[in-house]
């Protein structure tokens, strides 16, 4: 008994310092990569290839989600809204939730699986092959050739993916709406226009260059420090999806508490939807 | 044995009372070594007990947990990554498996270093990589391959061309010839002695295999695992030539060099580590 409680205490005291110390090599793998960041910037020859990777091959799957999240907003809200009478509101209601929210989100989501997940693989197995140490034996330093061209291409073109989240949803939202549904346009986008600000659009983009440093972060730092063999590999792959996307609602989280804030803040009299 | 080539006095490598520890884990316990220029180190020892990480430790791949490595009177740990990124350029290394980058071809591999680190003209970096590779006896159509289509035995010879590009003062060898055929073998250990001749290089090559041992090294160095070692004991159990390796009257080295693994089977059995027989 009193044995199986020193080991429970033991078991719990190596989690704690075990996350105590992930966490500050963490904080250190960041500071390495910022450090590198401000003080040379990479090869052109390295960024390209990952903006093309990060922005290019992310915009059809972003472009796909964001119109069928738009069009499912739309059923969803329809009914309830068309209950209380209020089914032209619905512009106002799609338009602001893609951009504040589900834009940013969705966006960073796809490509946390898409582009997050291949970079831990890739760096993984860099790291199972001896790749990495290969490039430091040769006088590179791993952080600032490997590490910096992916937090640049995501921390750059994720706020491109979100605006095409928010495009592609915005226009698939209204295609259902008005289309299908048969709400009036003119009402649909004037609610729109005067429930939803610029300010929803620059809250939605800035989270997302938040949402894209995490990404980057996580998933190079699980590439880095992945464990031996296939398994290790796998693990770093999920792992950098999981964390990524748990570090996304947490960030989406305070950033929205921060932003409305900020809003209220200003604009004390803010915009209702009803 | 062969001929001994330029050999300096002067440690060209110098480790001062080296220790690893890996959490719990003791690898390496006061190392004390030092290696002149020109010389070629053979470091012997069984695995897991160290030699890949004593090797690492004079690259600034691992860090020490305590004692100093020097490098040309240059402490290792107390460059920062900048000064340290530029000293590994003195410094070729070729890996176990290669570490060759699977997403480039044969000829951006060789050239890497080239391409990081100076302001060649396209034409000289394919000029310099064309002419490491027929050192290494591999032919000029190799460079459009990508690693995978070679063999493990081509690969090892472009990590040597790639580690040759900078023209190192110091080459380090991790395991040359595993998983080589006996004839691929020769042909690396071939490679080792003629770069020494041609580039005139101090090398430190981990191996297991005494053909390696016999035909490259000038110096034989043996290393005991920690876990075998007794308190007080030194880890090198064994610092010689060649010659003098054969002779040694130390059972644990007679062993590994010929082979033998009775007693360690009772040891690890002991251990209850083995339960096969």
């Amino acid at each position: 008994m009193i044995c199986d409680i020193g080991a429970a205490v033991l078991n719990t005291y190596d989690a704690v310092v075990y996350g105590i110390m992930a966490l500050g090599d963490f904080t250190l793998f960041a500071c390495r990569t910022f450090g590198w960041l401000f003080s040379r910037f990479p090869r052109r020859g390295t960024v390209w290839p990952n903006l093309y990777e990060v922005g290019v091959k992310s915009l059809p799957v972003v472009a796909l989600t964001g119109t069928f999240i738009g069009m499912v907003l739309a059923v969803q809200s329809y009914f309830q809204f068309r209950q209380i009478g209020l089914e032209t509101r619905l512009g106002g209601v799609i338009n602001m939730t893609l951009l504040r929210e589900l834009g940013p989100v969705l966006a960073a989501t796809m490509l946390a699986g898409r582009v997050g997940s291949a970079m831990a693989a890739q760096l993984g197995t860099m790291r199972v092959t001896q790749q990495i140490d290969a490039l430091a034996a040769m006088g590179v330093n791993p952080i600032h050739y490997l590490v910096v061209p992916r937090f640049l291409a995501c921390f750059l073109l994720i706020p491109t993916l979100t605006v095409m989240a928010d495009f592609m949803g915005v226009a698939g939202g209204h295609f259902y709406s008005v289309n299908i549904l048969g709400i009036d346009i003119h009402h649909y986008w004037h609610n729109s226009a005067k429930f939803v600000s610029e300010f929803d659009l620059f809250v939605g983009l800035l989270k997302s260059v938040f949402f894209g440093s995490a990404i980057a972060m996580v998933s190079c730092y699980q590439g880095f420090n992945c464990s031996e063999g296939a398994e290790g590999v796998g693990a770093a792959s999920t792992n950098s999806f999981v964390f990524s996307f748990v570090a996304i609602l947490i960030l989406d989280l305070f950033l929205g508490i921060t932003m409305d804030s900020i809003y209220f803040t200003f604009y004390p009299e803010g915009a209702s939807l009803l | 044995m062969i001929e001994k080539y330029m050999e300096i006095d002067e440690p060209l490598v110098r480790i001062e009372d080296l220790g690893v520890r890996f959490g719990r884990q003791t690898v390496l316990r006061n190392i004390n070594l030092s290696i002149p220029a020109g010389q070629t180190v053979a470091l012997l020892g069984e695995s897991g007990c160290g030699k890949t990480v004593l090797m690492k430790s004079i690259i600034g791949l691992v860090k020490p947990t305590r004692g100093r490595v020097f490098f040309d009177d240059e402490e290792i740990q107390k460059l920062d990554e900048r000064r340290l990124s530029r000293l590994r350029l003195r410094f070729g290394f070729v890996f176990q498996h290669s570490a060759l980058f699977d997403s480039m071809s044969i000829g951006q591999n060789v050239a890497f270093p080239l391409m990081q680190h100076g302001n060649f003209a396209a034409e000289q970096i394919q000029e310099l990589v064309l002419s490491r590779l027929s050192e290494v006896g591999l032919p000029d159509d190799v460079v459009r391959k990508k690693p995978a289509e070679l063999s493990g035995g081509m690969q090892k010879r472009v990590g040597l061309a790639r580690a040759l590009i900078m023209n190192p003062e110091l080459i380090m060898y991790d395991e040359p010839t595993t998983g080589l055929d006996p004839i691929m073998s020769d042909v690396i250990n071939e490679l080792i002695v003629r770069t020494r001749r041609r580039n005139l290089v101090t090398s430190l090559v981990v191996t297991h295999d005494m053909n390696t041992a016999k035909k490259i090294a000038d110096r034989v160095i043996m290393l005991l695992p920690h876990s075998r070692l007794q308190p007080d004991e030194n880890q090198i159990i064994f610092d010689g030539t060649v010659p003098e390796l054969e002779h040694c009257r130390d059972r644990r080295v007679q062993q590994f060099i010929n082979g033998e693994a009775g007693e360690r089977l009772m040891e690890l059995r002991g251990q209850g580590q083995v339960t096969f027989f």
